[in-house]
């Protein structure tokens, strides 16, 4: 589904990817961790179009196309979908509307007419329940006045609305606690199916207590120095990220 | 930055997006020579044969006119104006007046279908009450009748001269007197027509009275002027939309809209101007200078002004309240926008001289462009005003980084059981805001459309239905694409 080949990313001139290599293929979820600064972000943000930074090299190919000829509007319709580490506010839109739009130009884009009311609103409620998001949420502005916990949730909710092929999860367990961890994660589970994908990047090894993933790398310095199973993700926790940086010194 | 020029390529894209209503229609006209003199005012009164109340009346405003000076008081850049290098009277030529619609020129019947209208029967079902005044003159009012049953007058200025000149000498100018401004001072001298509205004590239109006008006629001054007066216990809701043809020179509008509310009685007044805003480099567009102010003169009577400003190359307008009777209300509610080279300056004044008053305050500014907008605003509470109360809150947000935003927010206070809250934010549109949106699917249009009528939705709300849905897409149209 996705193959990223040597890609190579700066912003105004400092190197941040120095060529990351990564294969994801469908019914899979992939973990990538890594210290602060490692890039993670940047690879989450260079997925989703956001135009900050320059590809100086390297390639990206999203079901056989070639991603990064694609404005970030068009990904989306595509089937990628950018879960935010800092989701930000749209004072006076509604979720409901800005819902609307969202999946009526998916909608558009497959050649689709616009859902009716009555529908969206009944997939509305379908998508609260799976992903066990109160539904006060929906009836406020986009973000507007939510604790960081609520709006990863409704970042969540925003994924089982769209319900895309590709879900790049950046640091969505920032910031929570305990409980919405579980409920973020179980979310994910729920909409986990052998046709979609998932990203997972995160600092901590918690999350992955409740995601098991199919695959974890470890970003560091712009590249990923190593991938394993889900085991790499207890050691990583076990022996921190000096560990690794020990070992990427000693190569 | 590879940002940077995505942006231009977008700014440039939309700004020379096309003002949709830049038309000519090619009626014949009955037209004026060029000038202002006493002649020309003699002739405009005789043309529309009017009392000699109203020909005194114009005469005393154009010899004060010409002691007065243009304000320049306002944050404006005015290019002088050749007062003398313009038409004061251009009327679409036709028989006698239209007695039904197949006596309207089909020209101009073809111009109000354009603009979408309701001129015709069909419209009817859409249930709103139209006053269309073209250049100077008023083209049909349609409802009349139906209007007339409940004892509303709904006409063009000039049939209410001649039809109601009692209460065209009795209220006109009582509000805004021809001494008020130097532009209300030009106005009263050589208005050529307008509305005029007078509700009944105890009625409440059925429907939304509405009226459209349109400059069409080159070098042509629009200066129509518009009297609602609401009786006791009465109710109107009145709309008013406005339009001109693309042209590279500026042209002149300058209005009255003078609003009389008696005891209980209830004025809503809202406007979507769209006058043509000039080109993205600021050449043409209209020059916009109006005076419109309502005495809530009754106990409890109430006056709400709604406005969307998207057009005109220069906006001056403050359209204000007195409120004068105890209890009575002041509402405004004001989205501006600017883009390329425009500049507006406007605001509201709210002067409370009755207990008990209350008055609110929603500006939302937007700026895009090389463009300039400002709020001016006063809230003066007077020595009598026991317990009056204001809340202003003038909201500003910019796109871009080559325009202004400017607030200037005068409160004058005598008495000190009053209550004043003044609260202002500016924000800009982000890019954050704009991406989130483009990662869920939505372009960069469409983002803006939603991120800008969600910042305006407080005072879109206040527009009746048929106006709100259009305020919304100009909204969009106006701005799409000047992010920074």
């Amino acid at each position: 589904m996705l193959q990223i080949k040597n890609l190579h990313a700066s912003i105004e001139g400092n190197e941040i990817l120095k060529g990351i290599n990564l294969e994801v293929n469908k019914g899979e979820i992939h973990a990538i961790m890594g210290p602060n600064g490692s890039g993670k972000s940047t690879l989450a943000s260079v997925l989703a179009g956001r135009d900050l930074f320059d590809i100086t090299d390297g390639e990206i190919l999203y079901e056989g196309k070639n991603l990064l000829e694609m404005a970030p509007e068009e990904r989306a319709r595509e089937g990628i979908f950018l879960g935010f580490q800092y989701p930000v506010e749209i004072p006076g839109v509604s979720m409901m509307n800005f819902l609307k739009t969202a999946v009526n130009e998916q909608r558009k884009h497959r050649g689709q007419d616009p859902m009716k009311s009555s529908d969206f609103l009944k997939m509305m409620r379908e998508k609260k329940d799976l992903v066990e998001i109160d539904s006060n949420l929906t009836n406020r502005s986009v973000n507007e006045g939510f604790s960081g916990g609520e709006k990863k949730r409704n970042e969540i909710f925003q994924m089982a609305m769209l319900d895309p092929q590709l879900s790049i999860l950046d640091e969505t367990d920032s910031g929570l606690d305990i409980d919405a961890l579980k409920i973020v994660a179980h979310g994910v589970n729920k909409l986990k199916s052998p046709e979609n994908a998932t990203i997972v990047i995160t600092h901590y090894q918690r999350l992955l207590n409740y995601i098991i993933p199919d695959k974890v790398h470890v970003l560091y310095g712009g590249q990923i120095v190593r991938s394993g199973d889900k085991d790499l993700a207890i050691e990583l926790e076990e022996k921190g990220y000096d560990w690794l940086r020990k070992e990427t010194t000693n190569q | 930055m590879a940002k940077e020029k995505d942006q231009d390529k977008i700014l440039q894209k939309y700004t020379q997006n096309e003002y949709k209503y830049g038309w000519v229609t090619d009626v014949e006209s009955d037209t004026l020579p060029k000038g202002l003199n006493e002649d020309i005012i003699r002739a405009i009164s005789k043309k529309k044969n009017e009392p000699q109340f109203l020909l005194d009346f114009r005469l005393k405003a154009f010899r004060h006119w010409q002691q007065m000076k243009m304000p320049d008081w306002a944050h404006l850049q005015i290019p002088e104006i050749d007062y003398q290098d313009m038409v004061y009277y251009s009327a679409p030529r036709q028989k006698a007046g239209p007695k039904n619609m197949d006596d309207v020129d089909p020209e101009l019947k073809k111009t109000f279908d354009r603009l979408g209208i309701p001129i015709d029967e069909q419209k009817r079902l859409a249930g709103v009450a139209v006053d269309a005044v073209m250049d100077s003159s008023s083209v049909k009012t349609t409802f009349k009748e139906k209007l007339a049953e409940l004892g509303i007058i709904f006409c063009s200025f000039s049939e209410a001269v001649q039809n109601h000149p009692d209460l065209v000498k009795e209220y006109m100018g009582s509000v805004v007197p021809y001494t008020d401004n130097y532009f209300a001072a030009l106005n009263s001298a050589v208005f050529s027509d307008g509305s005029f509205c007078y509700i009944p004590k105890g009625v409440k239109t059925p429907m939304e009275l509405s009226t459209y006008f349109r400059i069409n006629a080159a070098n042509t001054g629009q200066f129509e002027r518009t009297l609602i007066v609401a009786e006791d216990d009465s109710y109107v809701s009145y709309l008013e939309g406005c339009t001109a043809p693309i042209r590279d020179e500026n042209q002149l509008h300058a209005a009255i809209v003078e609003i009389v509310a008696k005891d209980n009685a209830h004025v809503k007044y809202s406007t979507v101007q769209n006058w043509y805003p000039g080109n993205k480099d600021g050449k043409g567009g209209i020059y916009n200078f109006v005076t419109k102010r309502g005495k809530a003169q009754g106990n409890n009577s109430k006056i709400s002004w709604t406005q969307v400003e998207t057009g005109s190359a220069i906006t001056w307008k403050y359209p204000s309240v007195i409120l004068m009777g105890d209890n009575s209300v002041g509402e405004f509610y004001s989205v501006a926008v600017t883009n390329n080279h425009q500049q507006a300056d406007t605001g509201t004044k709210m002067i409370h001289i009755g207990k008990n008053t209350k008055s609110t305050i929603i500006s939302k500014g937007i700026s895009a462009g090389y463009s300039n907008n400002s709020y001016r605003g006063l809230v003066k509470i007077t020595k009598n005003a026991e317990n009056a109360r204001n809340f202003s809150q003038c909201d500003s947000m910019l796109m871009g980084d080559q325009c202004g935003a400017h607030t200037f927010p005068y409160i004058e206070t005598e008495n000190m059981s009053s209550i004043v809250e003044h609260e202002a934010t500016t924000s800009k549109i982000g890019e954050d805001q704009i991406f989130y949106c483009n990662q869920r699917g939505i372009d960069e249009e469409d983002a803006i459309g939603l991120i800008v009528n969600g910042y305006a939705k407080e005072v879109l709300n206040k527009l009746p239905m048929e106006f709100a849905v259009e305020a919304q897409t100009l909204l969009q149209i106006s701005l799409e694409g000047s992010v920074g």
